[in-house]
C-alpha cells in the first residue's frame, strides 16, 4: 500500500515535470518582414509610460502595413513587457537580439531599463532608439543608441527659469532612487546655482514607497523653502501630489515631463491642481498658435490615438511615435535593413517634424531635438493648460 | 519641532495599526497550526484590489467592501483546505515553501484577473486633512486607528466569551488535549485561516486610500506584519498589536529624524535585535501562547 | 563516495561535455550558464539546509554582495576582476562568520526569520546606497578578465561555470562521505545526540554557513561579469526563496537533487514566458503541488520509486 502510494506520488511529480519541459521556446521564422523589437514598461509602476507607447507602436505599425509596409516589406512588432525592471530588460533584449533576430530595437520606457541594455546593444551592434528621459543615455554619445524625449537636464532648466520668473529662490527637492530620478536630481543640484537658486532640502524616497509624508514633513520644516521640485515618474508622482495636500503644504509644486500623462492627474485627483511641469507641446496641441509647426502633427496624432483607444494621449505615446517614424524614415533612406546603414541613416536624420519637436541628428547629437517645443504646462481643472 | 514629531507619530500609529492587523493574522494561524503563513500579505492585497475593482464595476461601497473581505476569507479557507491540510506533519521548510508558493500563485492570479497597475480608493472625508496642533491627520487615518481598535476589542471578546473562541485558544495551547476533550481541531484550523484572511483584507481596504494598492503590495506589508508578530512574540495576539505599533512608530521616527531611505530596514533590524537578545519576543513565553 | 554517487558524477560530466554540441545560439548558452551558476549556489546551500538542517532565507544577499563587490571594485576602483572577486568572497566570509553565531542559535521559524531579516537588510542597503550601487536600476559591470584573457564568447563562459559547478559537486560528495559529513548528518538527526557524541555542532554549522555564503558570493561575482549588469533584485527576498526552492524541489540532502532543482527552476521561467501572463500562476502552483505531493523533493522521490520497483516489495 505504502509503496503504491509512493509510486503514485512520484508519477504525479514526473507528470508535472514533463508538462513543463514540453513547452519549448519559439524559434525564429523565415525572414520576410522587417522585425522591430520593443521592450516597454507596459504594466507596473511605470505603466503610464509603457502602455501608451505600446498602443502607439501597434496602431502605427498596423497603419504602415496597411499602406504597403516599408521597402515593400511588412513591419513585424515583437514587444515584451519588461516593466520597470532592469534585469527583465536585459533578458528580453538578449532574446530580441539572439532569438528573435530583430533589425532594430525601440524601448526602454525608463532610464534604468535603457542604461541596463546599452552594453549589450553596443556589443551586438543593433540600432536602438530609447524612449527614456535622462541625459546620460546620449551624453556621452554611444554609437548605436538614440533617444526621442527631451532630457531631464532641459526639464530642470525649464523649471528653474519658471521659478526665477515667479520670484522663487529656495528649492525643496524630493527624488526617487531610479536612474531618471537620480540623473534629474544631479542636474537640479548642478543647475540651481546657474539660475541663482539654492537647493535647501534634498530628500530621497525608495522605489515602491507609497507614503512620502516623512520626507515632505522634513522639507516643510526646512526654513527658506518656497518651491518644491519632484524628480521622478510613474505612480509616485501622484502620491507626492496627494501627500502635499494631505500635509496642507501649498507651496508652488513642480514635477518633470515624467508626469506628463492624464494618469498623473487622475491618480492625484484635486491634489494635482496647480502642479507645473515642462512637457512636449503635443499634450496642449490645441492651445498652440496656428503657425507652430508642432500643432498639425500633434493634433493628427491625438485624433488618431484618441479615436482608437478612447483615452487621452500622453507625451509618452508621442515618444514612441517619434521613435517609430525616425526608424521608418531611416529604413527608407537606407534602402536596406543592414544595421550599419540604418544606424547611419538615423544619425543623419534632418528636420523630421515629430510629436516631440523637430529632430536633426548628428554624430555628436543622438537626440537632435529642438527646445522650442518643450513648454511649461500647469494642471488646471483636471487637464493641462499652457503656461505663457 | 513638536508639530513635526506629532506628524511622524500620526503616520507611525496609522501604519502600525495596519501591521498589527497583519501580524494578528500571522499569530492566529500560527497558534492553530504552527504554520507561518507567508501568503498573509496576499490577503491584504486581495482585500484592497477586490474593493478597488468591485467599486470600479459600479458596486456601491457598502456592498463592495464586505464582498472583498468575503473573498479573502474564502481564499483563506481554500488555502487551508488545498495546501495546508494535505501537508500536515511536513517539515518547517516544506510548509514555508508551500505558503510561499501560495503567495506567488495568488499574486499571479491577481495580476491576471485584475492588473499590474497602482490603484486607490476614495477615503472618507474627501482626503481633506484635519489640523491638530500644527500637524495634519487624514480622516481616513482616524478611521484606520478606530477600526483597528474595534477589531481588536471584538477579537478579544471572541476569544474570551465564545465557545468557538475558547476552542481556538485551547487548541493553540495543546492540540492533542483539545482533540481529547472533543474540540474539532480541523474546524479550528479552517476558522483560523478564515479569520486571518478577513483581518488581512480589512487592513488592505483601510490602507488603500492612504497609500496605494497593486498586485505586489502584499510582499512588504506581509513581511512587516510578520516582524510585528515576531517582535511581540510569535503566537501572542496582544504582542502582535504591540509589535505592530512598535514597528510602525520606529519606522516613522527613523524616516523623520535619521534617514528616510532606510525606513524599510527598521522592521528587520528590530527583528534581528529581538531574535538575538530575546528570541521569544517582547510578550511571548518561550514556546507558549499568551493573550 | 558510493557507486551510485560515482555513476551520478560520471553522468553529470557527460551531460556537461555534450551540451555545447546541442546548444545552438547565445540565448540557449545563456540559460545553460545560469543553470550552472544557480546549481553551484544550490549545492552549497543544500549542504546547509539538507545536511545541517539549517534553513537560510537570506542567501541571495550574499550572492548580491559578491556581485556588487565585483561591480564596484572593478568599475570605480580599477581592481582586477579576480582580485575583486576574491575581496567580495572574503568580505562575505567575514560577514557570514560574524552573524553566524547569534543567528544559528535560532531554530525553525526563528532561524528562517533571522536569515530573512539579514537578507532583506542587505537588499535594502543595495537599493538605497544610490551613489555606490546605482540604486534600484543597478549598475554596469566591466567584462571579466584573467591575465589578459577575457572570456566573451558564450562557450568560454560556459566552460568556466560548468567547470566550477562540477568541482563543487565533486567536493561536496567528498565532504559528505568524510567524517565531517557524517558528523553533519548526525546534526540534522538530533543536535543534542550529536553533541553528546562529541560533535562540535556550533563550529560545524558555522563552517557550512560560511562556506555556502562564500560559494554564493563567488557565483554572484561571476554572474555580474557575465551579464555585464547587476541590479538589487539579485539580493531580493524573492531570489532567496528561489534558491531555497531549487534545493527543496530537487531534494534536500541530495547533491544531484540541488543540481536538478536549479536546472528546472532556471529553465522553467524562460519557457514560461511563452505564456507570460500565466508565468507566476504556473510557478506558484508547481511549487505548492510538488511540496504537497513530493515533500522530500524530486530526486530522492524518484530514487525511491526506482528502488521500490527494482527490489520488489
Amino acid at each position: 500500500m505504502k509503496i503504491r502510494s509512493m509510486k503514485r506520488r512520484a508519477a504525479f511529480g514526473l507528470g508535472l515535470l514533463l508538462g513543463l519541459l514540453t513547452f519549448a521556446p519559439p524559434g525564429g521564422s523565415a525572414a520576410e518582414p522587417i522585425r522591430i523589437g520593443a521592450f516597454l514598461a507596459v504594466t507596473g509602476p511605470a505603466s503610464f509610460l509603457g502602455a501608451p507607447e505600446l498602443k502607439t507602436l501597434e496602431m502605427y505599425i498596423e497603419e504602415i502595413n496597411g499602406a504597403g509596409g516599408v521597402l515593400d516589406r511588412p513591419l513585424e512588432l515583437i514587444a515584451y513587457d519588461a516593466q520597470h525592471d532592469a534585469k527583465k530588460a536585459v533578458t528580453f533584449v538578449k532574446r530580441l537580439i539572439f532569438q528573435d533576430r530583430v533589425d532594430l530595437i525601440i524601448g526602454g520606457s525608463t532610464t534604468g531599463t535603457t542604461m541596463a541594455v546599452i552594453p549589450l546593444v553596443e556589443r551586438a551592434g543593433v540600432p536602438f532608439i530609447s524612449l527614456a528621459g535622462a541625459s546620460v543615455i546620449i551624453d556621452p554619445v554611444k554609437r548605436w543608441v538614440f533617444k526621442t524625449p527631451h532630457t531631464d537636464r532641459l526639464a530642470v532648466a525649464r523649471v528653474f527659469e519658471d521659478m526665477v520668473a515667479r520670484g522663487l529662490s529656495g528649492i525643496g527637492l524630493l527624488s526617487g532612487s531610479g536612474g531618471f530620478d537620480q540623473s534629474c536630481r544631479g542636474n537640479a543640484k548642478a543647475l540651481a546655482e546657474v539660475h541663482g537658486l539654492t537647493v535647501l532640502a534634498d530628500e530621497l524616497h525608495a522605489s515602491g514607497d507609497t507614503d512620502m509624508t516623512p520626507q515632505l514633513t522634513r522639507i516643510r520644516t526646512t526654513p527658506g523653502v518656497d518651491a518644491i521640485l519632484y524628480c521622478g515618474f510613474g505612480a509616485p508622482t501622484s502620491i507626492v501630489a496627494k501627500n502635499l495636500r494631505q500635509l496642507g503644504i501649498d507651496l508652488p509644486h513642480y514635477q518633470t515631463h515624467g508626469s506628463a500623462s492624464q494618469k498623473f492627474i487622475d491618480g492625484a485627483g484635486a491634489a494635482a491642481e496647480g502642479t507645473r511641469l515642462p512637457a512636449a507641446a503635443v499634450i496642449v496641441a490645441e492651445q498652440l498658435p496656428d503657425d507652430n509647426p508642432q500643432k498639425a502633427v500633434g493634433l493628427a496624432y491625438r485624433e488618431a490615438y484618441e479615436a482608437r483607444y478612447q483615452e487621452p494621449i500622453s507625451t509618452f505615446g508621442g515618444h514612441a511615435y517619434d521613435a517609430l517614424m525616425l526608424a521608418v524614415g531611416a529604413l527608407e533612406r537606407a534602402g536596406t535593413t543592414d544595421k550599419e546603414a540604418v544606424r547611419t541613416a538615423i544619425e543623419t536624420t534632418e528636420r523630421y517634424i515629430g510629436a516631440d519637436g523637430i529632430y536633426t541628428m548628428s554624430p555628436t547629437d543622438h537626440l537632435g531635438l529642438d527646445t522650442e517645443s518643450f513648454v511649461m504646462v500647469e494642471v488646471h481643472d483636471g487637464g493641462w493648460r499652457l503656461v505663457e | 519641532m513638536t508639530a513635526a514629531l506629532l506628524q511622524y507619530l500620526i503616520s507611525g500609529v496609522t501604519i502600525g495599526a495596519i501591521y498589527a492587523l497583519v501580524g494578528l493574522g500571522f499569530s492566529i494561524i500560527y497558534n492553530a497550526s504552527k504554520v507561518i503563513n507567508f501568503a498573509q500579505g496576499e490577503f491584504v492585497m486581495i482585500g484592497g484590489m477586490a474593493a478597488v475593482f468591485l467599486v470600479a464595476d459600479g458596486l456601491p461601497m457598502v456592498a463592495a467592501l464586505p464582498l472583498a473581505v468575503l473573498l479573502a476569507v474564502l481564499v483563506g479557507i481554500g488555502l487551508e483546505r488545498v495546501a495546508i491540510a494535505p501537508a500536515r506533519g511536513a517539515s518547517v521548510v516544506t510548509l514555508i515553501i508551500i505558503t510561499i508558493g501560495a503567495s506567488i500563485l495568488l499574486r499571479g492570479t491577481a495580476q491576471l484577473v485584475w492588473d499590474r497597475n497602482f490603484h486607490t480608493l476614495p477615503g472618507i472625508g474627501g482626503g481633506m486633512p484635519i489640523e491638530v496642533l500644527g500637524a495634519t491627520i487624514l480622516p481616513q487615518a482616524v478611521l484606520v486607528i478606530c477600526a483597528t481598535m474595534a477589531i481588536v476589542a471584538a477579537l478579544f471578546w471572541f476569544f474570551k466569551a465564545t465557545r468557538t473562541g475558547q476552542a481556538m485558544l485551547a487548541t493553540s495551547y495543546d492540540p492533542t488535549a483539545a482533540l481529547l476533550v472533543g474540540i474539532d481541531t480541523r474546524r479550528v484550523l479552517t476558522l483560523a485561516f478564515a479569520l486571518a484572511g478577513g483581518l488581512g483584507a480589512i487592513a488592505g481596504i483601510l490602507i488603500t486610500p492612504i497609500g496605494m494598492t497593486y498586485a505586489g503590495v502584499g510582499v512588504m506589508l506581509g513581511l512587516k506584519g510578520f516582524s510585528a508578530a515576531m517582535v511581540g512574540g510569535l503566537g501572542s495576539p496582544m504582542g502582535a498589536i504591540a509589535g505592530g505599533l512598535v514597528v510602525g512608530i520606529a519606522e516613522a521616527l527613523t524616516a523623520g529624524y535619521l534617514s528616510s531611505a532606510y525606513k524599510d530596514a527598521v522592521a528587520f533590524v528590530i527583528i534581528l535585535l529581538v531574535l538575538v537578545t530575546r528570541p521569544s519576543g517582547l510578550f511571548g513565553r518561550r514556546d507558549g501562547i499568551s493573550l | 563516495m558510493s557507486a551510485g554517487q560515482s555513476a551520478g558524477l560520471g553522468l553529470l560530466a557527460v551531460i556537461l561535455a555534450a551540451l555545447p554540441f546541442v546548444l545552438d545560439n547565445p540565448y540557449h548558452f545563456e540559460i545553460a550558464i545560469l543553470v550552472c551558476l544557480n546549481a553551484t549556489v544550490c549545492v552549497g546551500l543544500n549542504l546547509l539546509i539538507g545536511y545541517a538542517g539549517q534553513i537560510s532565507l537570506g542567501h541571495a544577499g550574499f550572492f548580491a554582495l559578491g556581485g556588487y563587490a565585483s561591480a564596484i571594485l572593478t568599475l570605480s576602483y580599477d581592481w582586477p576582476p579576480l582580485g575583486a572577486l576574491a575581496a567580495g568572497a572574503l568580505g562575505v566570509a567575514v560577514l557570514a562568520h560574524v552573524v553566524a553565531r547569534p543567528i544559528l542559535q535560532l531554530k525553525g521559524h526563528y532561524l528562517a526569520m533571522g536569515t530573512l531579516g539579514l537578507g532583506v537588510i542587505i537588499s535594502i542597503a543595495l537599493n538605497r546606497e544610490v551613489e555606490l550601487t546605482g540604486g534600484p536600476d543597478g549598475t554596469i559591470v566591466p567584462p571579466f578578465s584573467v591575465l589578459g584573457w577575457m572570456p566573451f564568447e558564450s562557450l568560454e563562459w560556459y566552460a568556466i561555470t560548468a567547470g566550477l559547478m562540477f568541482v563543487t559537486v565533486w567536493l561536496s560528495l567528498n565532504l559528505i562521505g568524510s567524517p565531517i559529513g557524517r558528523a553533519l548528518r548526525a546534526l540534522h538527526g538530533s543536535e543534542v545526540a550529536a553533541e553528546t557524541l562529541g560533535v562540535n555542532t556550533a563550529s560545524h554549522k558555522n563552517l557550512l554557513f560560511v562556506a555556502s555564503a562564500v560559494l554564493a558570493a563567488v557565483c554572484g561575482s561571476l554572474y555580474a561579469h557575465f551579464s555585464g549588469f547587476i541590479t538589487p533584485t539579485e539580493g531580493a527576498f524573492h531570489h532567496s526563496i528561489e534558491l531555497v526552492t531549487m534545493v527543496v524541489l530537487g531534494g534536500m540532502a541530495s547533491v544531484f537533487g540541488a543540481v536538478v532543482g536549479a536546472a528546472l527552476l532556471t529553465i522553467a521561467p524562460q519557457v514560461l514566458t511563452v505564456f507570460h501572463d500565466y508565468e507566476s500562476i504556473v510557478f506558484g502552483a508547481v511549487l505548492m503541488g510538488m511540496m504537497i505531493v513530493l515533500p522530500r523533493g524530486l530526486v530522492p522521490g524518484l530514487v525511491r520509486l526506482v528502488q521500490s520497483v527494482g527490489f520488489g516489495r
